[in-house]
């Protein structure tokens, strides 16, 4: 009788001498007695030292038992502390009535100390019980809201990273759940040194924080590797990297990947895993599946990865289209998808394009789906490049160390051009002659224009006027990326000359490459228009450098970029 | 005689429980059965009555006096019925009782007190 911690225990009864005799049993028990001789002085004494448990006579004068139970129950609140009524009541009436009360159960009278030892101890262990889940209960409470605030912290932190970016450009709309990222959904979009626009739209696998840890290595991938420069592929190769080593076998992220040019009006695309994106065309109303033709990322080792693009000419006006996998597979009650083919009927029936994600959303609700958190779409156009300006870089060094007289000479050879992009670390070199930040961006385009025509038109010998339409534009770069693959000689030579000038200074540029050369004559004839597809890049050299110039038959092209003192 | 009247092995046990607070015990028991047997008689009414006689009854049936718990019982029941005809009777039973059961807790006394 013992083995149970000591419990206080309230003895409500108006006979002194049950009282006493019921006193005795239980202090003989090992438990501390409180005593009270109606029920009022009952509710008092419980008020005053909150006893573990309740012996309760349910008839005493002043304020019977029943009445006192449950004013006992309310004071207790969640607290379980049973009540066992002390009663010769045998008929059920007045046992239920004890219930009703709030008792928990019932000792008879004459009182038989083994069974009241036994009651006392079935229901300490009642009592423990509810005490234990209202702990668990306040614990789990405790940690859902300790998540939650996690995720407040994490989603703060992130929205950091993420919105360093340009979302918020003229011709980016996009809709997102604001918890998307705790469902893996992801969107990324920042500026190339070029002006080019580079946007992801990924979809993590899984739910909750795990979905949203990988979300931050790949943000910093993005915009690290797109700031500086690099190209939808080596960006590629490097999140699929990153990915595949730090995330678990079974967590990747299905993405598409996007590169913008408004100088080129074209368009790059990567699709690893997500849904069909559409680019659509204003002049014609086609809308073109950019179908996934890829793994998703972090699934595939470095070795295997494969970071092949497509290319599409746009022209101003024409969008880029892209969802996450929450829009086509929202199900209604039927289990049925809502898929492609109903998505493609509002792609039908929109006439006005802003409109088109209000459509989307309505046709959801209306198809009779549940709302999902996890719908993701985002709309890219392309502007005229002037409509559209980059931020400034901001740079943090003091400019104390500036180099202002120097030369380098770079040869790029065939292994080399297949997997290397050389631009931004050119660039880098570049920018830290203080002269020429200014102009990063056309120094960027112009040279990202040399190495392109010298590799392109010069080492893979491709030929430019296949640019001219659509079709052409597609098999362009599939040539490219055909010949790329099976190069086996031929160089891209880079100097640079950085020269100081008054208080200003100079950087000579000259780009050689081992191909056959062109008809400079011929292509400089044409008028600086800027608007055919093909034969734009010497246009784009001559208008953003200055003195641009071709020579040994148009295997060496030269341009200068000059500064004057700095502020 | 006294076996109709108490049970022997209920105050055996009492005595176990109790140890030197028994003769206390029982002391309280016969103060606390006149002031019952008081407001038997002086009942206003039949819920009063089966009140008082219900308390009596478990006091009674915890101290092993049998048939005073008996009668106890019986008046309840017959107050709860309102059927009060010859209730007095009953209830004159019961002080009778008492009186008997009154000396039989002082001899017990007297003779745990003198062990």
């Amino acid at each position: 009788m013992q083995s149970l911690d000591p419990l206080t225990i309230l003895i409500a009864e108006d006979s002194a001498a049950d009282r006493m005799l019921l006193s005795s049993i239980v202090r003989r028990q090992g438990h501390n007695v409180l005593t009270a001789a109606n029920g009022a002085e009952a509710v008092e004494a419980f008020r005053q030292q909150q006893p573990h448990l309740v012996l309760m006579d349910a008839m005493m004068p002043v304020m019977d038992g029943f009445e006192a139970a449950r004013q006992i129950k309310l004071l207790a609140g969640e607290t379980l502390v049973p009540i066992i009524f002390l009663t010769s009541l045998t008929e059920s009436e007045a046992l239920a009535r004890c219930l009703e009360a709030g008792g928990d159960d019932f000792l008879a009278k004459p009182y038989n100390p083994v069974i009241l030892a036994a009651k006392i101890k079935a229901m300490d262990r009642l009592r423990r019980l509810q005490a234990t889940v209202l702990q668990q209960r306040d614990l789990i409470a405790r940690h859902h809201d300790y998540l939650l605030n996690e995720q407040r912290v994490a989603k703060a932190v992130f929205d950091k990273v993420a919105h360093s970016g340009c979302l918020s450009a003229p011709n980016i709309r996009y809709l997102q759940s604001p918890y998307a990222l705790f469902n893996g959904d992801l969107l990324l979009a920042a500026f190339t040194p070029a002006g080019d626009m580079h946007v992801l739209l990924g979809d993590f696998t899984g739910h909750g924080l795990p979905a949203a840890v990988g979300a931050m290595p790949l943000a910093e991938v993005f915009y690290g590797m797109t700031a500086k420069g690099y190209g939808l592929s080596e960006t590629l190769r490097e999140m699929n990297a990153k990915l595949k080593r730090i995330l678990p076998v079974d967590m990747f992220c299905c993405a598409t990947l996007l590169s913008l040019s408004f100088q080129r009006r074209s368009v790059e695309v990567w699709n690893g895993g997500m849904p069909d994106g559409y680019l659509h065309s204003i002049a014609t109303g086609e809308r073109k599946p950019l179908t996934a033709r890829h793994l998703p990322l972090g699934v595939l080792s470095p070795q295997t990865f494969n970071d092949r693009t497509e290319v599409f000419p746009m022209a101003v006006g024409d969008r880029v289209f892209l969802l996450s996998d929450g829009v086509i597979d929202t199900c209604d009650g039927n289990e049925q998808l809502f898929g492609v083919d109903r998505l493609q009927r509002v792609f039908a029936a929109n006439r006005q394009p802003y409109a088109l994600f209000g459509e989307i959303e309505q046709a959801l609700r209306d198809f009779g789906g549940e709302a999902r958190d996890d719908v993701s779409m985002v709309e890219v156009s392309l502007l005229e490049a002037t409509q559209l300006t980059p931020p400034a870089l901001v740079y943090s060094d003091s400019g104390q160390s500036c180099p202002l007289d120097w030369s380098v000479n770079f040869e790029f050879r065939a292994e080399t051009l297949k997997r290397f992009n050389p631009l931004p670390y050119l660039l880098q070199l570049l920018l830290e002659v203080h002269g020429l930040r200014a102009q990063s961006g056309a120094l960027y385009s112009v040279l990202a224009e040399l190495y392109s025509n010298a590799l392109e038109h010069g080492v893979l010998g491709l030929d430019s006027s296949l640019k001219r339409d659509a079709s052409g534009f597609a098999r362009y770069y599939q040539q490219r990326n055909e010949r790329l693959e099976a190069l086996q000689d031929g160089y891209v030579r880079v100097h640079l000359l950085v020269a100081p000038q008054g208080k200003g200074g100079c950087l000579v540029v000259r780009v050689e490459d081992s191909g056959k050369g062109f008809d400079v004559a011929r292509v400089l004839e044409r008028p600086l228009d800027g608007v055919r597809l093909s034969g734009r890049g010497v246009s784009l050299v001559r208008q953003l450098g200055r003195n641009a110039s071709w020579s040994d038959e148009g295997r060496s092209a030269r341009v200068e970029f000059f500064w004057e003192a700095l502020a | 005689m006294a076996d109709t009247h108490l049970d022997p092995n209920v105050l055996s046990a009492l005595q176990e429980v109790m140890e030197d607070e028994y003769p206390e015990l029982l002391d309280t028991f016969i103060r606390d059965s006149e002031e019952r047997l008081h407001l038997l008689q002086n009942s206003a009414d039949a819920t009063q009555l089966m009140e008082a006689a219900h308390s009596f009854k478990g006091s009674s049936s915890n101290m092993g006096a049998v048939r005073l718990a008996q009668l106890c019982h019986e008046l309840e029941q017959r107050a709860k019925q309102k059927s009060l005809t010859g209730i007095e009777k009953l209830v004159g039973e019961i002080d009778g009782e008492f009186a008997i059961v009154r000396p039989l807790y002082e001899a017990e006394k007297q003779r745990s007190l003198s062990e």
